[in-house]
């Protein structure tokens, strides 16, 4: 036997081999948008933070935020960090960034949209940078294969908003994503570690199909604008000042202190807790499908 | 030369290694595993369902004629819209919006266990109702009437690779109609449900269900529901509430 047969021989008893891990996640993945369907697309009712496991910070900084601080320049483009891939109702293109020495996986790449920037997940091992590098919108990430199961973790965010009515998210937070595939289905598990303004991980699901449709690598930039906000006006609402308090009861029936959140509204003993104070309407008048 | 096919028969060696695993010593097959000792993940345990997820829709009943994300036909939009809570309260047929499709939705608790070595049972707290998940080759007695869990025929997938990593495939079939939302969003009894359970280890290590839930129904959608809850697990029994079936509540 041949040294070129032998090897030949070794070769193709490992390529016949099961692979060792991993599966291929490219492709264009379309947002299935049944749950949380207005939360993702039109945009969640003003106030309604119910299921979010809030602290006091944090409610107190969504309390403050108006719809309008949008419009100033500097923050126009603020609050789209890697949880909008959650937060909003896009689609996602994925593929693999290989090695150009090695051929190996280097990163795997989500596609941008809009003011969400792309996120690379580095797949060679490298560290996160130190606490005290650069925070931005797009944050460092790292993946880890579990077997079948693509982990991520993105670190140096800035601030940004874990839901599109002022909940926000702190420069020190952690969002880990688990990218599941089941054939043409892939699930995405988020949780947002945020010891800023959460008093526990913030979790998160969403469903995609996979698509012949491509879905754009990247969408256009977030471009600032004048909008004609004063320079040095904060829009913004004092403590105590915020009109929406009662949307959700006038809306929904649903108690006002559900609505501001916390994690107690998460778990299901909560329901006892606002049973007697829920009022169902009639009908529903607005956003209703 | 010497080093090199030591090399190739120590990798022939490990490949042949792996079929005789498959097989069986001495070629004789080797006897199948059963579903509970071939499971890649350990999914039973108490789990508590975590409500961050269409809020309210679960935690309280929305309004008559709050449809939003559900892809319905105009069909079952007629029905939803006759939708009368002191009608289906009346009916005594309380447990609608507890059917296979919709019970992971409903806030409550999951008690998981292995009922024999191929069946994986399912009860939850809410609603008091059971699921039965079949591996193997069980197959449903024909004609046997529709009920409100349905059969369902569980599978393993991928898995033994990394900590966490299978995934259980559930099809159910065989549905009674019910209710996707409790404000009667029509399910029909030709619905089928397919699910993926899978475990995530949660970065502090509490381990987390999620399970993804597709509802494909010919008759009231116009494409597959598609939706997932997750659950935390819990280390007793200690915060088990079994509730009735509500029409309304």
């Amino acid at each position: 036997m041949t040294r070129k047969t032998i090897l030949a021989v070794a070769l193709v008893t490992m390529a016949s081999a099961p692979a060792f891990a991993e599966v291929d996640l490219s492709g264009s993945w379309q947002s299935i948008n049944h749950e949380d369907a207005l939360e993702r697309g039109a945009g969640p009712n003003p106030d309604d933070w119910a299921g979010l496991p809030f602290n006091d910070s944090g409610r107190a900084k969504a309390l403050s935020f108006s719809q309008s601080i949008i419009s100033m320049p500097e923050r126009t483009c603020w609050f789209q960090t890697q949880w909008h891939i959650a937060a909003g109702p896009f689609s996602l293109r994925m593929w693999a960034v290989p090695d150009p020495i090695t051929g190996k996986v280097l990163a795997w790449m989500v596609g941008a949209w809009e003011t969400r920037a792309p996120m690379t997940i580095w797949m060679d091992g490298r560290p996160h940078p130190s606490k005290n590098a650069p925070h931005d919108q797009t944050g460092f990430t790292t993946g880890v294969w579990n077997g079948n199961e693509l982990i991520a973790t993105t670190t140096h965010l800035k601030t940004g908003y874990i839901r599109r009515n002022g909940a926000a998210s702190s420069d020190q937070a952690t969002i880990t994503t688990h990218f599941r595939r089941h054939g043409d289905l892939l699930t995405l598990t988020l949780i947002m570690d945020d010891p800023v303004y959460l008093t526990e991980p913030y979790i998160l699901t969403r469903s995609y199909n996979l698509s012949t449709n491509p879905v754009a690598i990247g969408g256009p930039p977030c471009i600032v604008g004048d909008e004609g906000v004063e320079s040095g006006r904060v829009p913004h609402y004092l403590p105590g000042k915020n009109p929406f308090l009662d949307e959700m009861t006038k809306r929904y029936g649903i108690p006002s202190d559900a609505a501001m959140g916390g994690a107690e509204t998460m778990y299901p003993e909560y329901r006892e807790k606002i049973k007697a104070s829920f009022k169902r309407p009639e009908k529903c008048t607005i956003n209703c499908g | 030369m010497k080093k090199l096919s030591l090399f190739v028969l120590a990798v022939l060696t490990a490949h042949g290694s792996a079929f005789a695993q498959a097989r069986g010593r001495g070629g004789a097959p080797a006897p199948p595993q059963t579903a509970k000792a071939a499971a890649p993940i350990d999914l039973t345990g108490y789990w508590v369902s975590v409500v961050t997820e269409d809020w309210r829709y679960r935690m309280v009943t929305p309004a008559k004629g709050d449809y939003q994300g559900v892809p319905m036909t105009p069909e079952a939009r007629k029905i939803a819209d006759a939708w009368d809570p002191t009608k289906e309260e009346a009916s005594g047929d309380l447990c609608k919006s507890y059917g296979a499709p919709s019970i992971l939705r409903v806030p409550g608790r999951l008690h998981i266990t292995w009922q024999d070595d191929q069946t994986l049972r399912v009860d939850t707290d809410a609603g008091k109702q059971t699921r039965t998940f079949h591996f193997g080759a069980w197959q449903p007695t024909a004609g046997a009437p529709h009920t409100i869990q349905g059969d369902s025929i569980a599978a393993w997938e991928g898995g033994g690779r990394g900590a966490t990593d299978g995934t259980m495939k559930v099809t159910t079939t065989n549905l009674k109609a019910g209710f996707l939302r409790k404000n009667g969003v029509p399910y029909s009894e030709n619905t089928t449900v397919t699910e993926y359970y899978e475990l995530i280890t949660m970065p502090d290590g509490t381990p987390l269900l999620v399970a993804t839930i597709s509802t494909s129904d010919p008759t009231y959608l116009r494409q597959p529901f598609v939706i997932s809850s997750q659950f935390k697990k819990e280390s007793s029994d200690a915060k088990w509430h079994p509730t009735e079936c509500s029409a309304t509540w």
